[in-house]
């Protein structure tokens, strides 16, 4: 056996925008095992549910983390209209559904610059984040907060959007698809970025579904599941697919992303045809008594929300399971047999968020 | 020594934030924003820092990561702490897992409220925090005379 020596990777790493730790078993330049250690962004959130108030709670399951912080709230709300037996209205569902669309095309958006950084190419970096500042522009208009909206509510949302804004919107979205066309090019045709990603990180559907891979992960490896299907929201009255490929490698995993960018904007478009006029909240009366399980499509797969209530205002239990903490057993199955040097590409190519994953 | 003023180095760490405020950072460097025009360059490297920014507040686990990349850094150093989290502890104040705003670790200079900081306001405290420099650096400098 060759000499194994220990490379410590974080947490503080210019690759990565948060902190995780892993080290790294080493033979040579390749690794035969990685250790994780987490809890560096651990605040311990979920605890705070029971000391705050349950219409209270949702601004606090928004910031579990910045990038998904649109689905969090609705996770938390859903479940909590389920538990109340309250009926949203229609048009907040299809708000809803606007409003996760634009924080998928955001984090996928997001995740494309931070992957031309991790190889080093600095401009495809900054192209994917001018596109992004478009559509958080519109996140600006249409709720006020750039990274952090607060729109949701229990029983609906708190803004409307008009026909102009709706419009709008929609006419951003043309320009951003017209802008990604030469981005998704240089990603997917490009002869540098290909020896970066072709065959890099193989995880086949078999092992992907063992190892309970989630979202854009598990559709790269040729497994079409996606929450979205289940129907929550306005998404059982619109048209999609799962997006998927079959290599398993780093390469599917961008195309499969660039790909539900594209589906989201073709999604919004039909969210924004279909939507009815009406009320855009219900009032709430009573607390919650009960339990419910809500399982929601987040930009990096599926998450599971869990809350238990019983009668007062305060809610006796928030559960959330996050898609990154689901996708870091098969990226330690990924790392193992990879070198040094494509470690970090690899670690992001799962789009790890910490801060949800420990919250 | 003005020429440090005029292009400092800028190191971004995560306490233990929601990740709103990194992207908002890193948003700052890229094209809308471009913090480059002031000369700065956000690198990873602790010991060619000079501007440490840091979102989030502090748990248990970060206090003794954060001590290590601020002594790592050379004097003079200035650390900005980016959104109301790293401020005072935010809407975590109350978790059990968090000891409050990065002040309770080290000393801080910069204070950037916000819930996330907004890229124009992270922007105006790092300028500030330029001036900062450039009176440590002074003092510095009479201090070694």
């Amino acid at each position: 056996m060759a000499k194994q020596s220990i490379v410590p990777f974080g947490p503080q790493h210019p690759v990565l925008p948060e902190p995780v730790h892993l080290d790294l078993v080493l033979e040579d330049e390749v690794v035969v095992k990685a250790v994780p250690s987490i809890g560096f962004v651990h605040r311990g959130l979920e605890k705070l549910v029971e000391t705050k108030d349950f219409k209270e709670y949702v601004y606090i399951a928004e910031r579990v983390c910045g990038i998904c912080s649109f689905g969090h709230g609705m996770g938390y709300c859903q479940s909590v209209e389920h538990i109340l037996g309250v009926e949203v209205p229609r048009r907040a569902d299809y708000l809803r559904t606007i409003w996760m669309e634009m924080s998928r095309i955001h984090s996928h958006l997001l995740w494309l610059g931070l992957l031309a950084d991790a190889m080093g190419f600095e401009s495809l970096f900054m192209q994917s984040w001018r596109l992004r500042e478009k559509i958080l522009d519109m996140f600006d208009a249409t709720t006020g907060g750039r990274i952090i909206f607060s729109v949701n509510c229990i029983g609906g949302v708190l803004k409307d959007m008009d026909n102009g804004m709706l419009r709008r919107l929609v006419e951003t979205l043309d320009s951003i698809e017209r802008d990604l066309r030469p981005l998704a090019d240089t990603f997917l045709q490009d002869y540098t970025v290909g020896t970066r990603l072709i065959g890099l990180g193989v995880l086949k559907g078999e092992d992907a579904t063992l190892a309970g891979a989630v979202g854009p992960m598990l559709r790269a490896s040729g497994v079409g599941y996606d929450a979205r299907q289940l129907g929550y929201a306005a998404y059982n009255d619109l048209d999609f697919a799962p997006v998927t490929a079959q290599e398993g490698d780093s390469y599917a995993r961008c195309q499969v992303r660039i790909q539900e960018i594209y589906q989201s904007i073709r999604l919004i478009r039909q969210a924004a045809d279909k939507i009815p006029n009406g009320p855009i909240s219900v009032p709430v009366k009573g607390n919650p008594n009960g339990e419910y399980f809500q399982r929601i499509e987040q930009p990096r797969g599926e998450a599971v929300y869990y809350v238990k209530g019983s009668g007062g205002k305060f809610i006796d239990r928030f559960r959330l399971r996050t898609p990154t903490t689901s996708n870091i057993p098969p990226m330690l199955d990924m790392l193992k047999g990879c070198q040094l040097a494509d470690v970090p590409l690899l670690i992001l190519t799962i789009d790890p968020c910490i801060s949800c994953t420990e919250r | 020594m003005a020429k440090l003023a005029k292009s400092p180095w800028l190191l971004h760490y995560d306490g233990s934030s929601c990740n709103g405020c990194d992207i908002e950072v890193l948003a700052c460097t890229t094209p809308v924003y471009d913090i480059e025009r002031f000369g700065i360059i956000n690198t990873g490297d602790p010991f060619q820092a000079d501007i440490l920014l840091i979102t989030g507040g502090i748990n248990h686990q970060s206090e003794a990561v954060v001590k290590q990349i601020y002594s790592q850094m050379p004097d003079p150093k200035v650390v900005v702490a980016v959104g109301i989290c790293a401020c005072t502890g935010g809407v975590f104040k109350d978790c059990y897992n968090i000891k409050g705003g990065v002040d309770t670790v080290i000393p801080v200079d910069v204070y950037v409220p916000g819930c996330a900081a907004r890229p124009q306001a992270i922007i105006d405290g790092v300028v500030k925090a330029l001036e900062i420099l450039q009176q440590k650096r002074e003092a510095f400098l009479a201090r070694r005379a």
